[in-house]
């Protein structure tokens, strides 16, 4: 393990925690001051991101940036963080979308929407708190760890829904929560049998991401017992992720979080489940990441195109996005667990891109939420008329979520299919019919947003006149560009993801088929 | 068989009860001879003073080892963590005994006896109430912690209704809701005197079985005899009632909810934590010192209440209305958890003591808090009445809320840690099916926690809602001291899993 100089990592999780609590003690009166506050920690986390990512070597070994502090030594827990490259471009997607989000959610917390006053700087000092602890997810490089954050992460979002959400707020913030815990109960339960067997396998308590690993590499974890102890995890994951049929929360919550909010949600915290099953499941329970294989395909795929199918019929806005991450998240379960370095590559650059695609798409969706004082598609009609800028950025987000030759998750659902083709020609080809459906409910959705005649409701509603602001502007600009960047050209993200993902088929003992006709494609 | 020996008795070993029960006496002595007006402060303060001793003695014979009186105690390190744990969680819930300033008089009333809405009782309702709350509260902690070391079954049974019967009383004290208070005294009353039948039903015929009362002859007339087990059977499936009465087990829970609704709520604070520290103590060290050697026989019962526990605890959680009632339910999944310890064994003793402390803090900082609520009528415990406290109280709604998360088991809190420690402990004891009915019972019952979180910042206050008093001094210590047991323990429970692993375990010789 390569050591740095910098303490990247701690200070990544520890900064925004630190402003998290500062936030929180500013006064009600001065909301602005908390606004203020918020987004500069948030650009200071993601200036030390970008440095960290600078000094991150790609050719360098697997975990990097490590650190480790003592903790609990009764249970070998530690303060240990360390990344590889899946990891690093998770917590850059991270750091990258909550100073975006601070700046779209600048007004959100403002009102209630029916006049009534809400606490601005809690609301900006959950963010913050949310920041600390998907940062500190992606890090940690102890099992433990990596629990406590995945359940801790569950406070900050919880209040987040609750107290800033939509009519159905109390109902959804209940529903995410218990659904969470469910998988992180179901987890737990795992962690504490693989830390017995590790236990009794290496003779020392510890939580170590790599000595667990290797010790299930040379064995040390019965098949029967590998079987369940995948399943905990998987359960915890799955329903993170989520995975059909454990995704009922994600339209409600989706639906009723504020937008940017429901951002953070769909475009970083559910990847925590398919970056968990990468990190943990796969490297952890070789053996039966492969026996059910075939289940997590499978659901991953009726993922694809129910998700898809439900989003075509979808009457509101937050609710139809939701079902859109619903299909995009089967894709990327199909790839991680097709097993060939292609499909694997693919699914984590769509995780990255998914990111920045949906949460343009929610971004927007909130902005026109806002000014409406609705959700619901029928309220809208022709509204590009009134604001073309607006319906500009909506088609792009709309387009990069259908996976347009351009935008960059064109280039990863590409890989995962091709990588998939590879291995399961039947799955490949079935999963290729999301893209199709794709099509339908996003362009359905702008067209009956955006196109056609004017409602004539809108033209009583003021804001739905005005058009992005510079703040909107600014919002905006850097998901376009990265989202057309990484379209054309992904290499430098690629070269990140590659050698982990290379790593991760290894951790499974799969070796990776010869790409044939795709050859090439991958770059 | 002349003259009967007077056994050797270790007083240094002896000295933590001794300072308690003394000191106990001296109260009763004070209440008839201290006027009126000085009654309570002379009261309070040597009942603190005798807490506080008792808890030095124990921490100066840390190291002790012995039994003494013939067997009929057994000084060991668990034990002392338990006496430990019961005088520390006694102090905190010392605060909310002697707090007279939310209430005219204080919590309590001076006598139970008065039928409700009679004349008697209504006069007494504006008068101070009685200083006897001190002692029967000193009586009650050395019987727990009497109970703790007991080296026989005898013994066991008479510190068993030392800290019971003034339990009953207690209960019957409460100075609002009279009626609900004297039925919860007499159930609890009515009730426990079965189980205590039960108890010493069970003890006569595991005698007969032993030939002894002592855990550590019966252990060895286990591993020796060649008797039929029936009698062994029978008399420990009845002792194990009477100790899963007190440690509130379904199906001998049923008492839990009435009482902890009905009892003066200082006093089922005093319950929840070290009554239950004690029934745990005294569980522990009956299964592991006696019954240790015969765990195929009592395993999978005891597993099946302990699942049955955790089931029924938490699924009856969701679906109260009344906060201390809810507290009550949970108390009742949480004791299921600390089955769990029980049926692991030697392993876990360690990780249920931890269990214990960190409960015991977040359980009275909860009770602590749900004295604070109040209208005109006392405390509101509906909890409807609670809806919207967040925008008035929000320091108040905070505390609550780390409470609540606390029992949730979300990391960084103490519900966290010790179900951690617990869960592996059984874990490493094979016991993998518990920790996973645990795990999911434990989801079940963070519903009904969450459900008081919205209801505090989520819901909009109704025209009802009840102010939050500004605690005395006392009653902000304890819960002040509840919640930041609840973080430290979370965060940092480094210092107190060393404690419990350098206790040790029972002495079984």
């Amino acid at each position: 393990m390569s050591s740095t100089s910098f303490p990247f990592l701690p200070v990544l999780v520890a900064l925004p925690l630190v402003g998290a609590i500062a936030t929180a003690f500013i006064p009600k009166t001065k909301p602005q001051l908390a606004k203020v506050v918020a987004l500069a920690i948030s650009v200071v986390v993601l200036g030390i991101t970008v440095a960290a990512v600078i000094a991150f070597d790609t050719n360098g070994d697997r975990l990097q940036l490590a650190e480790s502090y003592k903790w609990i030594p009764q249970w070998g827990l530690r303060f240990s963080f360390a990344v590889d490259g899946i990891a690093l471009v998770m917590v850059a997607l991270s750091a990258l979308l909550v100073p975006i989000v601070i700046l779209a959610s600048w007004k959100d917390a403002d009102d209630d929407g029916s006049g009534g006053r809400r606490n601005v700087p809690t609301f900006f000092a959950l963010m913050l708190a949310l920041e600390a602890t998907m940062i500190g997810v992606f890090a940690a490089s102890d099992v433990l760890l990596f629990y406590i954050f995945f359940e801790v992460m569950l406070v900050p979002m919880y209040f987040l829904i609750g107290s800033y959400g939509g009519p159905r707020r109390q109902y959804a913030a209940v529903k995410f929560f218990l659904y969470s815990l469910v998988g992180g109960m179901l987890m737990l339960a795992a962690v504490i049998g693989l830390w017995v067997t590790a236990k009794n396998g290496l003779g020392h308590a510890t939580f170590d991401w790599q000595e667990i690993v290797n010790l299930a590499k040379n064995g040390g974890i019965p098949g029967d017992l590998q079987k369940w102890l995948f399943l905990g995890f998987f359960a915890a994951f799955a329903i993170k992720a989520p995975f059909f049929p454990f995704h009922t929360w994600l339209p409600d919550a989706g639906g009723a979080a504020p937008a940017g909010a429901a951002a953070l949600l769909v475009g970083v915290l559910d990847k925590v489940g398919t970056y968990g099953i990468l990190r943990y499941c796969l490297p952890i329970f070789p053996e039966a990441s492969k026996y059910f294989a075939t289940l997590a395909i499978v659901l991953s795929l009726v993922g694809v195109l129910y998700g898809a199918l439900l989003a075509v019929g979808q009457t509101d806005l937050k609710r139809l996005v939701a079902y859109t991450s619903i299909s995009h998240f089967g894709f990327i379960g199909i790839g991680i667990f097709a097993f060939s370095s292609q499909a694997v590559t693919g699914s984590v650059l769509y995780m990255v891109n998914h990111g920045l695609a949906t949460g343009l798409l929610f971004i927007v969706v909130g902005f026109l939420v806002r000014r409406r004082g609705s959700q619901s598609i029928s309220d809208f009609g022709g509204a590009g008329k009134l604001m073309p800028l607006m319906a500009g950025v909506f088609l792009i987000a709309g387009l990069a979520s259908l996976a347009l030759p351009g935008t960059s998750p064109f280039v990863s659902e590409f890989l995962v299919l091709i990588g998939t083709f590879s291995v399961n020609k039947t799955v490949a080809i079935l999963a290729a019919l999301g893209m199709v459906l794709a099509a339908a409910y996003i362009l359905w959705m702008f067209q009956r947003t955006m196109q056609g005649t004017l409602n004539p409701a809108l033209k009583d509603v003021a804001p739905m006149k005005k058009d992005l602001s510079v703040r909107e502007k600014v919002v905006v600009a850097p998901l376009i560009v990265l989202i057309i960047a990484l379209g054309v050209y992904p290499k430098p993200v690629l070269d990140m993801i590659e050698p982990a993902v290379k790593a991760t088929i290894q951790d499974v003992g799969k070796s990776d088929p010869v790409p044939t006709a795709a050859d090439g494609a991958q770059k | 068989m002349n003259d009967i020996q007077l056994p050797p008795i270790d007083y240094a070993a002896l000295l933590p009860m001794l300072i308690v029960f003394g000191l106990a006496c001296v109260g009763i002595l004070a209440e008839a001879f201290v006027p009126r007006k000085h009654r309570f402060a002379v009261q309070a303060t040597l009942t603190l003073a005798a807490l506080i001793a008792g808890l030095v003695t124990v921490i100066i014979n840390r190291d002790l080892e012995v039994t003494t009186i013939g067997g009929a105690v057994t000084i060991d390190g668990a034990g002392l963590f338990l006496q430990g744990i019961i005088l520390v969680l006694g102090i905190v819930a010392f605060g909310l005994i002697a707090e007279r300033r939310l209430e005219r008089g204080g919590a309590f009333v001076a006598n139970a006896a008065h039928a409700a809405d009679s004349d008697g009782d209504k006069k007494q309702l504006n008068e101070a109430g009685a200083t006897e709350i001190f002692p029967l509260t000193l009586f009650a902690i050395a019987g727990m912690m009497l109970f703790c070391v007991s080296g026989d079954l005898l013994t066991m049974f008479v510190a068993l209704e030392v800290f019971s019967l003034p339990l009953y009383l207690m209960c019957g004290l409460a100075r609002r809701r009279r009626l609900l208070s004297q039925e919860s005294a007499l159930k609890y009353f009515l009730l426990g005197a079965f189980a205590s039948a039960f108890f010493l039903y069970g003890v006569a015929l595991i005698y007969g079985y032993a030939g002894s009362v002592q855990l550590v002859a019966i252990k060895q007339s286990v591993l020796d005899s060649d008797k039929s087990g029936v009698l062994l059977a029978a008399g420990l499936a009845l002792l194990a009632i009477g100790l899963l009465f007190k440690a509130a087990a379904v199906p001998f829970h049923v008492w839990t909810p009435d009482v902890y609704q009905g009892a003066p709520t200082p006093i089922t604070a005093l319950m929840a934590a070290c009554v239950k520290a004690a029934a745990f103590g005294g569980l522990l060290r009956v299964f592991n010192v006696a019954f240790e050697t015969t765990s195929w026989d009592w395993r999978p019962v005891i597993t099946a209440v302990a699942m049955a526990t955790m089931i029924v605890g938490s699924i009856l959680a969701v679906t109260q209305t009344d906060i201390k009632r809810l507290l009550a339910y949970s108390s009742i999944a949480n004791a299921g958890y600390l089955l769990v310890g029980v049926v692991s064994l030697g392993g876990a003793v360690g990780s249920s003591m931890f269990y214990l402390v960190a409960y015991g803090f977040s359980v009275l900082a909860a009770f602590g808090m749900v004295t604070l609520v109040r209208d005109a009528d006392g405390e509101a415990t509906h909890l409807s009445r609670w809806a919207g406290l967040g925008k008035g109280s929000p320091l108040f709604s905070a505390m609550f809320t780390i409470i609540m998360l606390g029992f949730a088991g979300i990391p960084l809190t103490s519900g966290f840690s010790s179900k951690f420690a617990l869960f592996s402990s059984a874990w490493d004891a094979n016991q993998s099916a518990l920790v996973i009915v645990g795990v999911l019972s434990s989801v079940v019952l963070a519903f009904p926690y969450l459900k008081v979180v919205v209801l505090l910042w989520l819901n909009p206050p109704g025209d009802e809602t009840p102010t939050v008093s500004v605690p005395g001094y006392l009653t902000r210590a304890v819960v002040g001291v509840g919640v930041l047991a609840t973080i430290v323990l979370g965060v940092a429970p480094s210092w107190l899993l060393d404690m419990v692993n350098s206790a040790g375990t029972f002495l079984a010789k």
